[in-house]
């Protein structure tokens, strides 16, 4: 039998926080999908050498702490228009690698002009979008992609499409746009999907560097808090629901 | 053939207990500890450590970041 | 040369980095002429045409970031559009110049020259304890020169700048002497001047954040302090006005921009019947000139302040004379612009004269 540290020698080190993540604790929740696709930037920009390029938009919303926990040059957007000082900074740093971090409420709902525009643009940037069918920050209300009978502050009899109209999938409205060069929805829930993520995040940095357009990774994620729920069953609820009206895969590649 | 043999260091302070690596680890090894932390919250911890095989899932899925993952081969 | 015109050739020879517009009347000439210009091919400078006026400042919100000499234009309803941004913009200390001809309000108003929105540029306009560097324009060469000077304010202080101009300005030609050029900022220039705090990509520093949040109230009290302490050095240093034949004046018209121009005539038609009247022209709306006018309100007998408007800086002429004597206001609205004899018999009757 080997002893534990045996084992644990730096040479035996195959998964480790990459240093692109500060020393911060993160805000946000246990269990938390922000903590996983921060991460997976911070793994790619690593992985891609790029933290002296990299520059990084924040939204309003939970993550507007983004720049609290990634290692790069960081701006903080008005709720929803990201993409527009995205588009600022890129028009003037067009070497650079700009990208957005925004949740539904943010990108879907009050910033949907700013992000149709973006991509209608092809501004050269890369879009994160987390959508967990919420509003996190303010403690849980309907985002645009909230599940129809789904229970949320503002619809605590389920969201009724006569009330509150029909969830949104935005991710297949950019699609249609000529600006996207690619257009993918990932999760990361189990490790075989954080690798995706991982892989399609890194596909869209790698297309800013070819200046290929708007890349746009939708990542559907969990928020236990608001859904009222663990972190565990939250996944499964998030499978069970979110799934088959987000299906997984990539919407457009080329 | 070549075996291997794993081991994960969890940073019990920055840990949530989120529980996400429990269920994602494939050999069972990881538990919440009866313990609490500084700020109150179950850690993570190798329950059955003989049984780690240093996949890295838990690692991969950890919204904290918390886990550092260790892999050797062990000749059987 | 047109106002709106002269904005855009003086953006291009000041080295301004880029450009980010809305179409809006009276003021889309300024980003016509940019297009038609080509500066990118020229001195590289970008110029967008965005979605909407939220969108054009949150483009400037995010060019600014990275320490360039960014602007954008607009007109009244597109100016209360870039509020929010403007606002961010200020709460996060990054300089940029805004332009606003102004037109007649309120809603969507009317597309005729005003200057009803003093309040909205000289008192923040946005949410928050913040102002903007307001430069009010009075000929097509000062539209040219206040470009030039809104960006070196702009800069000295880390904070937005304004060039109030309505539609007569923009609209008017006039004959302009244009700046020479000055070439747009090198990597290494804009290093020395915001390398603190721009974004360029984290490379042997620590990592640059714009941001305008503070969680912590303890915080963001001292950063409101901070603002404050640079209002205060604003208004001690860079106050700008004009006396127009003031020294032996009874009376004095208090006038910007346009409205300026007109009151010049006024001072002469009353000069010829005999009333000693002059005109004190804000050049720098924010920071207002208090002082003078205080200093003015101890040699006459009163102040009439005649803006295309119901009536807002007299409330801060008012502020500044205190009490001392008695200041009125003129003017027409909605986008009417008064004569010069209309002017000089709103006088009179103010006055009893």
């Amino acid at each position: 039998m080997s002893h534990i540290q045996d084992i644990t020698k730096p040479e035996h080190l195959v998964y480790r926080k990459t240093p692109l993540l500060t020393d911060n604790i993160m805000h946000y929740c246990p269990g938390c999908t922000h903590g996983v696709v921060h991460k997976l930037v911070g793994e790619v920009i690593e992985e891609l050498n790029i933290q002296d390029q990299a520059i990084g938009v924040s939204p309003v919303g939970c993550s507007v702490l983004a720049y609290n926990y990634l290692d790069i040059d960081w701006a903080q957007a008005a709720h929803g228009r990201a993409p527009a000082v995205a588009t600022g900074i890129s028009r003037l740093h067009p070497e650079k690698y700009v990208f957005t971090y925004q949740g539904d409420g943010d990108l879907a709902s009050i910033g949907c002009a700013e992000i149709m525009h973006a991509c209608s643009r092809g501004e050269n940037i890369v879009v994160i979008f987390i959508n967990n069918a919420i509003y996190g920050m303010t403690g849980g209300q309907m985002a645009p992609t909230t599940l129809l009978g789904q229970v949320t502050a503002t619809t605590p009899y389920g969201r009724d499409p006569k009330l509150n109209g029909f969830p949104m999938k935005i991710t297949e409205l950019l699609a249609q746009l000529d600006g996207t060069c690619y257009v993918t929805r990932q999760s990361a829930d189990t490790p075989g999907a954080v690798r995706k993520a991982k892989n399609a995040i890194k596909k869209a940095f790698q297309n800013t560097r070819l200046r290929k357009g708007t890349s746009f990774v939708e990542i559907v994620g969990t928020c236990n808090s608001g859904w009222k729920m663990t972190p565990v069953d939250a996944n499964t609820w998030m499978r069970e629901n979110m799934f088959p009206k987000y299906p997984l895969g990539d919407i457009k590649d080329i | 053939m070549a075996k291997f043999k794993g081991a994960i260091v969890v940073d019990n302070e920055k840990c949530k207990g989120c529980g996400l690596c429990v269920v994602a680890c494939p050999t069972k090894v990881i538990e919440l500890n009866p313990n609490v932390n500084g700020k109150g919250y179950h850690y993570a911890w190798m329950k059955n450590p003989d049984d780690c095989i240093g996949c890295a899932s838990c690692g991969l899925v950890c919204p904290d970041s918390v886990i550092s993952v260790y892999k050797m081969s062990v000749q059987s | 040369m047109k106002g709106n015109e002269v904005i855009a050739e003086a953006a291009i020879r000041c080295g301004c980095d880029g450009y980010f517009g809305y179409p809006i009347t009276p003021q889309s000439e300024v980003m016509e002429t940019l297009m038609l210009r080509k500066p990118w091919e020229e001195t590289g400078m970008v110029v967008l045409q965005a979605e909407s006026e939220v969108a054009a400042i949150n483009m400037v919100y995010g060019a600014a970031a990275c320490g360039k000499k960014v602007m954008t234009s607009s007109s009244s309803p597109g100016i209360s559009l870039k509020q929010e941004g403007i606002t961010y913009l200020a709460g996060a200390e990054l300089p940029c110049l805004v332009v606003d001809v102004v037109r007649g309000g309120p809603g969507l108003g009317t597309i005729q020259p005003a200057q009803s929105d003093y309040f909205q540029a000289t008192k923040g306009g946005g949410h928050g304890d913040y102002h903007l560097i307001v430069l009010a324009p009075a000929s097509v060469q000062e539209m040219n020169d206040f470009v030039d000077l809104g960006f070196e304010l702009a800069f000295k202080y880390r904070n937005p700048a304004m060039i109030l101009s309505d539609g007569v300005i923009g609209q008017m030609m006039e004959k302009v002497e244009l700046s020479p050029y000055k070439p747009r900022w090198t990597d290494e220039e804009i290093e020395k001047i915001s390398g603190s705090w721009a974004l360029r990509g984290k490379k042997n520093r620590k990592r640059n954040i714009v941001t305008s949040l503070e969680l912590d109230s303890y915080g963001q009290e001292k950063f409101n302090l901070k603002l404050q302490a640079k209002y205060r050095e604003i208004e001690a240093k860079e106050v700008r006005y004009e006396e127009i034949a003031c020294e032996d004046a009874d009376y004095v018209l208090v006038a910007y921009g346009s409205s300026a121009r007109i009151c010049q005539k006024t001072v002469k038609l009353a000069r010829e019947q005999g009333i000693k009247l002059g005109l004190f022209r804000p050049i720098t709306l924010y920071p207002f000139p208090t002082e003078a006018i205080t200093k003015l309100a101890g040699r006459v007998k009163g102040m009439l302040s005649v803006e295309m408007s119901a009536g807002q800086m007299v409330y801060d002429v008012r502020l500044a004379v205190n009490g001392k004597v008695k200041v009125e206001h003129y003017g027409r609205l909605g986008g009417v612009i008064h004569a010069p004899e209309e002017v000089l018999e709103g006088f009179k009757s103010a006055f009893g004269l």
